[in-house]
């Protein structure tokens, strides 16, 4: 394994963690709206997943880079405001390269400073962390839920539209899913998906409420 | 007149800020368990989304846009939003302490609430005036109210049953359950439409 000597023993754990365990959307539970909200096409997943990945990485190195400077009962306007600053930059620099995707994702890159997923590993890991082990908490993160967000467009796309970005992929007499590619769709395929991922990483265990 | 009615019903039913738009989920995931917990968490978001509304459209028409400062809109909208949590906590502490009892403990976890934010986005893109933002901001609030209240129903009904498959329970039944009433709320598509 190159990358577990790369990263050491427990860079690679956290890597691992982020994406199997502690994913951030099938098992906290966290930045599920966005998830929703911009998986109706593949070109708005990977824009969307892109996107929370550089704020991601972006705070972290930030957080953990300033944890000791960051006074206790100011620390959520702190992360607030490092998010925000970050989240402009994916703003203007999709408007500048890619105004089409800008269009369709409309209000959900602002909604990105308000996803938990941020603002929870922020409180939870960086700002008690390195940099170094920050930032790959952040990829992993990133990772975990740019890969949920493609997997759950590529069949939204392919069910609601017939085609795989942009591109036809079903026989010209399909019949098109509408409803996969409207709200009702993603909430039945996000339900599956974190009934699938439960049954195959939990095994037997039971999750405990609350 | 007709045209505040319009965006009211269409806040409610047809553009339904979490059933169409898919925001304020998680929430709805972590509260959705008991009815009680359920309402108490839309009366604050109620109160927060429409004042936020009320305060951040002046700031954006009457302070960002004359000084040609509209990029950084989500910083200041953030942070009243947040401003605007922390002091609506501190009054209720101060002078109506039962009030602080029952919807305290909402209050703190609404600043991450997407719908707050999402409203106020929203005003800005679509070019509402004052008015209508009050209209908009208050319609989208209750229709919120309106879908977590009928999921948080159906999720205590269904723990009395309690035959959710293992791997189901918790996110994944209340996200099938969700699907099922937004399923339900397209019934209403096309009675009114707002652009």
């Amino acid at each position: 394994m190159i990358l577990k000597k790369y990263l050491g023993a427990d860079g690679y754990k956290i890597l691992k963690l982020g994406i199997t365990r502690d994913h951030p959307i099938f098992a906290v539970g966290l930045g599920i709206c966005s998830a929703l909200a911009v998986s109706n096409t593949v070109a708005n997943a990977i824009a969307m997943g892109a996107g929370v990945t550089f704020v991601l990485i972006a705070t972290a190195v930030i957080i953990s880079s300033l944890r000791s400077l960051i006074p206790q009962r100011a620390r959520i306007i702190t992360y607030m405001i490092t998010i925000a600053s970050f989240v402009i930059i994916v703003q203007m620099f999709l408007d500048a390269f890619s105004p089409t995707i800008s269009e369709a994702l409309g209000p959900y890159v602002a909604l990105i400073i308000t996803n938990c997923i941020i603002m929870g590993r922020a409180e939870a890991f960086y700002v008690t962390n390195g940099v170094r082990f920050s930032v790959i908490d952040a990829v992993s993160n990133g990772i975990a839920y740019t890969y949920t967000l493609v997997a759950i467009a590529v069949v939204r796309e392919i069910l609601g539209f017939g085609t795989l970005l942009g591109f036809q992929v079903t026989p010209d007499g399909w019949p098109k899913w509408v409803v996969m590619s409207m709200a009702p769709g993603a909430f039945f395929l996000l339900g599956v998906a974190i009934w699938i991922s439960k049954t195959i990483t939990e095994g037997g265990s039971e999750e405990e409420e609350e | 007149m007709t045209h505040a009615i319009t965006i009211f019903i269409a806040a409610i039913l047809t553009h339904n800020i979490a059933l169409t738009y898919l925001l304020g989920m998680c929430p709805f995931v972590s509260l959705s368990r008991s009815t009680r917990t359920a309402f108490g968490m839309s009366v604050a978001v109620i109160f927060v989304v429409t004042l936020t509304a009320a305060i951040n459209w002046p700031i954006y028409h009457l302070i960002l846009v004359p000084t040609g400062s509209k990029l950084i809109y989500y910083i200041v909208f953030i942070i009243v939003i947040a401003a605007t949590v922390q002091l609506v906590e501190m009054i209720m502490e101060r002078f109506f302490p039962p009030l602080q009892a029952a919807f305290g403990i909402f209050l703190p976890l609404i600043t991450v609430n997407c719908t707050v934010l999402a409203v106020s986005v929203l005003m800005v893109l679509r070019k509402y005036s004052y008015g209508m933002t009050l209209v908009f901001a208050f319609g989208s609030a209750v229709g919120w109210m309106l879908a977590i209240m009928i999921v948080a129903a159906i999720n205590e009904k269904l723990a009395l049953v309690g035959n959710v498959p293992k791997g189901l329970k918790g996110a994944g039944i209340i996200m099938i359950i969700a699907g099922i009433i937004a399923l339900a709320f397209l019934g209403f598509g096309g009675m009114v439409d707002i652009k």
